[in-house]
């Protein structure tokens, strides 16, 4: 069933049971958010999206009040707008003036409210909140509740998306502050290092803390990705600045998983910078044509400085066409020596569904085996 | 024969309890008095009775709050009701032997009436009771709150009896309509609407849920129900759940209330071996049980939707309405919330009618009004009232007047959510309406009256300390705007004040009022608005005289000796905790400013008034 209303003047036809917010992106009408998020319960704290709503003895939060027929809706009523810098003024004032050297300075939806609603930093003389910087040990997560806006996405996000439930608010009023468990350490109130309560964090009180201090927002390239620790399949932004990754943020718009990862796919990212790491194939000497030759021009590299090439065990750093190439000979000649069924293939559950597709294609058609298994774990 | 007929009920007890005859003595076990060691008391009067061998012939009753607590602990001897006050286990050789025995009334206990000065024999003669009218609290003072048979002896669970008997559920939500009940839980919802509601939503299960969190600064008279009279509530309840079709109920008590939760689980534990609750009750088919839940003592999680939340494990917060309770309350199901009183009131409706309740109070307010009257009056206490009576004979005539000959300057209703009225609002008529429409809230209960020595912006300011105290912290202009306004406030109460700053109190109310997600943060700037309202030029005296004109605020003030009244006894440079007061013997004192920190000790202490404010 559909209702009518009235937004800004405009007829908006929404189903029953939405809420005026949802109603209004129907119709591209913009309501300023801050605890809101599409993947999260609304719970109407922030009070950014409060909207006029004719009959309604107070301004109505868009993000908690369904639509009725025949209503009639102003999101930019002098009310709401007096009411949202209102709210700004008050978070601001008990909010340090940091956004000079911020992590989040450009991506921070207080910033930009801020910014639309025309709210300055106010200076006044009462308390401000001085809580410690960065006081949970633990390896990925860094806190600063002083950029805290107690909007609660975290909490949700932890308790309603991962199912961890390690955040909560402690105290009320002015002193409401945001604890992991019974106000413990994170990894002692049953975090398992996720990240989404980093995810979810309109402002810069949760941050990635392998990522301090490494390059803001505007100042990395942002290249999506798949992860690639499981099948599952999860894209994410690598941030790369000065052709380094910084830090990977997940992306709402990503099909397979929104703003979710766990922990490997946002935190395991450093082997790829390691100094150990293969970035290229290896292929022993024996195998391998004119390796004085290719080693000598630089085109390929000894393995192991220790090792002379002329020992044919030994590693040579080649490029892929030439492994590949080695590969499909020997294939060719296991084949034709012992048939099909000397082969064996293990695929792996690190593959992408595609890459084990292909794969299987490989295996059935090429090598012509129906031996193939995968590892069904990591 | 009624259904309550075949039930095994103490007939016994009921007829002595009826008896007009009957020799007993009430003592007050109210959380108040038994504070005052009237569980003493009571032990006392017992022991001397035993000692007599009389103990046959009078009983010696525990019972709920007479009200006048500050004149406690109460004994009160029936049948002819004379009432003792601040009686000590010491005066029961006194009360029983000159009394009981001697049949003469021990005149050293009576309570003196402040104008003439003469001892008052019975408890109805007593100003403070004079112009009351006890409904709600009948049984209060009457009643073993935890004795069943008691409570049914005066008509207890009859109501109950009528409705699973003679009424369909539609017939009582008429009944309770009909009546005009409004809740007494603060906003003066048509009790009967909202069960309506609650029973039209086509959603099960449904819970009836009581709201006894009650946490008001100084407000006791939901706790005062509840220990003196509980089964009224849970017979409401009951009645309740059979209108809205639901077979759950909650009761939501703070925790800091042990006797009100040891006297409804004693209750509920009766009245479940009784029959009138649980399954199958009175053999009607209607099946109903009822859960205490203790509650941390938040004053917010007395908004029904934090209460929910709080019953529910989650923290104490409250959910934006719409949906109502009635649509979708605890565990998202329908729900009822009332008050306490809400709740009370209604089996005495469904037995004496509508039209009965109607008769008593205003047409749109129908009933009593039961409030904690408290401050600068001389008789405190609990006290209930008939709707429409005027601020003045609560003041004057129940409270006897201001102490000390000052003169009166506002009273505050609603407590830290109403509003204050000054003299001229003194002939208001005392129901929602009218409070309202003068610029203050009836609320749940809470009455304090202010006399010339308040300073009117710390009376203010003292109320904003409890929201910023209280306030979940969930939406940002309650959480931090309460803050900023105390900020503002507190400045200037120590002189410190600035100009504009009047006009930031207006911002920020207004920014609280109109951003704030529950009715806490949107009427906590009340008191404030209100005060400024009526003595905004105590305020600019505060901002730009630097002085408080009430000579209340420490920073404002300094004290001096005046020399020709000082007689140099010395008793206040002992008294001072600064040692800033010096002089010789029989000689003029003074006060040495820069030391003294103002306490008024000194002021308290002398006899020749010799110690000014200025
Ligand atoms: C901050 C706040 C505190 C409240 N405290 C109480 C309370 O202690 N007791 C109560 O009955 N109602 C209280 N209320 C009102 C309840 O939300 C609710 O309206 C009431 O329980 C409904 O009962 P009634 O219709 O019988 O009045 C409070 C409301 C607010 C906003
Ligand atoms: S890292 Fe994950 S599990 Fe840990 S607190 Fe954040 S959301 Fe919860
Ligand atoms: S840490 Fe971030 S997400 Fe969590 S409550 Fe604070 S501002 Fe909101
Ligand atoms: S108005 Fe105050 S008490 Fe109510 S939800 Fe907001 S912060 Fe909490």
């Amino acid at each position: 069933m559909n209702v009518t209303l009235t937004i800004n003047g405009k007829e908006v036809v929404a189903p029953e049971g939405s809420t005026i917010l949802e109603a209004a992106g129907l119709a591209d009408i913009k309501i300023p958010t801050l605890c809101h998020h599409p993947d999260l319960t609304n719970v109407g704290a922030c009070r950014m999206c409060v909207v006029s709503v004719e009959k309604a003895r107070t301004v109505q939060t868009a993000c908690t009040t369904p639509v009725a027929e025949g209503m009639v809706v102003n999101t930019e009523s002098e009310a709401a707008r007096e009411t949202r810098k209102f709210v700004l003024e008050m978070l601001l004032t008990d909010h340090p003036n940091e956004c000079m050297t911020c992590e989040v300075n450009g991506e921070c939806q207080l910033q930009d409210l801020a910014y639309d609603y025309g709210v300055t930093w106010p200076e006044h003389s009462g308390v401000l909140h001085a809580y410690d910087i960065d006081p949970d040990p633990n390896p990925f997560v860094f806190i600063d509740r002083n950029k805290c806006i107690v909007c609660g996405r975290c909490v949700r996000a932890c308790g309603e998306i991962q199912n961890r439930d390690v955040w909560t608010f402690a105290q009320r009023g002015f002193k409401t502050r945001l604890v992991a468990g019974a106000d413990q350490f994170m990894l002692d109130a049953n975090c398992e290092s996720c990240g989404q309560c980093v995810a979810y964090c309109p402002v810069g009180a949760l941050f990635d803390k392998m990522s301090l201090g490494l390059g803001r927002p505007n100042q990395v390239t942002k290249v999506r990705t798949t992860c690639s620790y499981c099948g599952v399949g999860c894209t994410f932004d690598l941030n790369v600045r000065d052709g380094k990754i910084v830090r990977v943020s997940s992306a709402e718009d990503s099909a397979v998983n929104g703003l979710s990862l766990c922990v490997k796919g946002r935190y395991g990212y450093d082997y790829v910078h390691h100094p150990d790491r293969l970035t290229r194939p290896l292929v022993r000497a024996k195998w391998l044509a004119n390796v004085e030759s290719k080693v000598e021009t630089g085109q390929w590299r000894a393995y192991d400085p220790d090792r002379p090439i002329s020992d044919s065990e030994s590693l040579v750093e080649t490029d892929w066409d030439t492994a590949l190439d080695v590969v499909a000979s020997k294939f060719t000649e296991v084949k034709e020596t012992y048939g099909n069924d000397a082969f064996a293939v293990l695929a792996s559950a690190k593959c992408t569904n595609e890459e084990n597709y292909l794969f299987n294609k490989f295996t059935r058609q090429v090598l012509g085996t129906n031996t193939i298994d995968h590892c069904a774990r990591l | 024969m009624g259904l309550r007929d075949q039930l095994a009920i103490p007939r016994d007890v009921i007829a002595t309890v009826k008896n007009p005859e009957h020799r007993w003595m009430a003592v007050c076990r109210g959380t108040g008095c038994s504070s005052s060691a009237s569980a003493e008391v009571r032990q006392a009067l017992c022991d001397e009775l035993d000692a007599r061998g009389l103990s046959d012939e009078v009983e010696i009753r525990r019972t709920g709050c007479f009200g006048f607590c500050e004149a406690g602990p109460i004994v009160v001897v029936h049948p002819e009701e004379t009432f003792y006050t601040h009686v000590t286990p010491g005066d029961a050789e006194a009360i029983i032997e000159e009394h009981v025995v001697g049949g003469k009334p021990v005149e050293g206990l009576l309570y003196r009436d402040i104008a003439t000065d003469t001892a008052v024999e019975r408890w109805h003669e007593i100003g403070f009771y004079g112009k009351q009218q006890r409904i709600l609290l009948s049984n209060c003072g009457i009643i073993d709150p935890e004795n069943i048979g008691h409570y049914l002896a005066f008509d207890g669970y009859s109501a109950l009896e009528k409705v699973l008997t003679e009424m369909t559920a539609e017939e009582v939500i008429e009944e309770v309509i009909d009546s005009g009940l409004r809740g007494r839980g603060g906003a003066g919802f048509p009790a009967g609407l909202k069960w309506r509601f609650a029973r039209q939503t086509q959603s099960w299960p449904k819970y009836v849920i009581c709201n006894a969190d009650e946490g008001d600064p100084g407000a006791f008279m939901d706790r005062s129900v509840l220990e003196g009279d509980p089964h009224s509530v849970v017979e409401g309840m009951i009645i309740a759940g059979y209108a809205i079709g639901a077979q759950d109920g909650y009761i939501y008590c703070r925790a800091e209330y042990p006797l009100a939760i040891r006297r409804l689980e004693i209750a509920l534990e009766q009245a479940r071996e009784l029959g009138v609750l649980g399954e199958n009750i009175l053999g009607s088919g209607f099946s109903f049980d009822i859960i205490v839940k203790e509650g941390a003592g938040a004053f917010v999680c007395g908004e029904e939707t934090a209460l929910m939340a709080s019953i529910q494990g989650e923290r104490g917060q409250p959910w934006p309405r719409p949906p109502y309770p009635a649509v979708a309350g605890l565990w998202g199901q329908p729900s009822n919330v009332n008050n306490v009183k809400s709740y009370a009131y209604t089996p005495r409706i469904i037995i004496k009618g509508a039209d009965w309740f109607k008769s008593v109070g205003t047409e749109e307010s129908p009933g009593t009004a039961v409030f904690a009257l408290t401050g600068m009056v001389n008789c405190t206490g609990l006290i209930e009232v008939a709707m429409g009576i005027t601020l003045r004979e609560i003041i004057y005539e129940v409270g006897g007047g201001i102490p000390m000959g000052r003169e009166f300057k506002a009273v505050q209703t609603g407590g830290p959510l109403g509003g204050c009225l000054p003299k001229e609002h003194l002939d208001t008529p005392v129901d929602f309406d009218s409070l309202v429409a003068a610029g203050s809230v009836m609320g749940s209960g809470g009455m304090i009256v202010a006399d010339e020595t308040t300073c009117m912006v710390e009376f203010a300011q003292y109320f904003m300390q409890f929201v910023c105290d209280e306030s979940c912290g969930k939406c940002p202009p309650c959480r931090i705007g309460s803050t900023r306004m105390l900020e503002v406030l507190q400045r200037i109460t120590d002189g410190e004040g600035e100009e504009g700053d009047l006009d930031e109190i207006r911002r920020i109310a207004r920014g609280m009022e109109q951003g704030s997600l529950c009715a806490l943060g949107q009427l906590a700037p009340a008191p404030v608005m209100s005060t400024l309202l009526h003595f905004e030029d105590e305020y600019k005296a505060h901002i730009e005289e630097g002085c408080c004109p009430a000579g209340s605020c420490r920073a404002l003030i300094t004290y001096e000796i005046d020399p020709d009244l000082c007689t140099g006894c010395m008793l206040c440079a002992r008294k001072c905790p600064s040692e800033a007061i010096s002089g010789e013997k029989r000689e003029p004192h003074v006060i040495d400013t820069d030391l003294c920190e103002r306490c008024g000790l000194c002021k308290e202490v002398c006899r020749f008034d010799a110690i000014v404010v200025n």
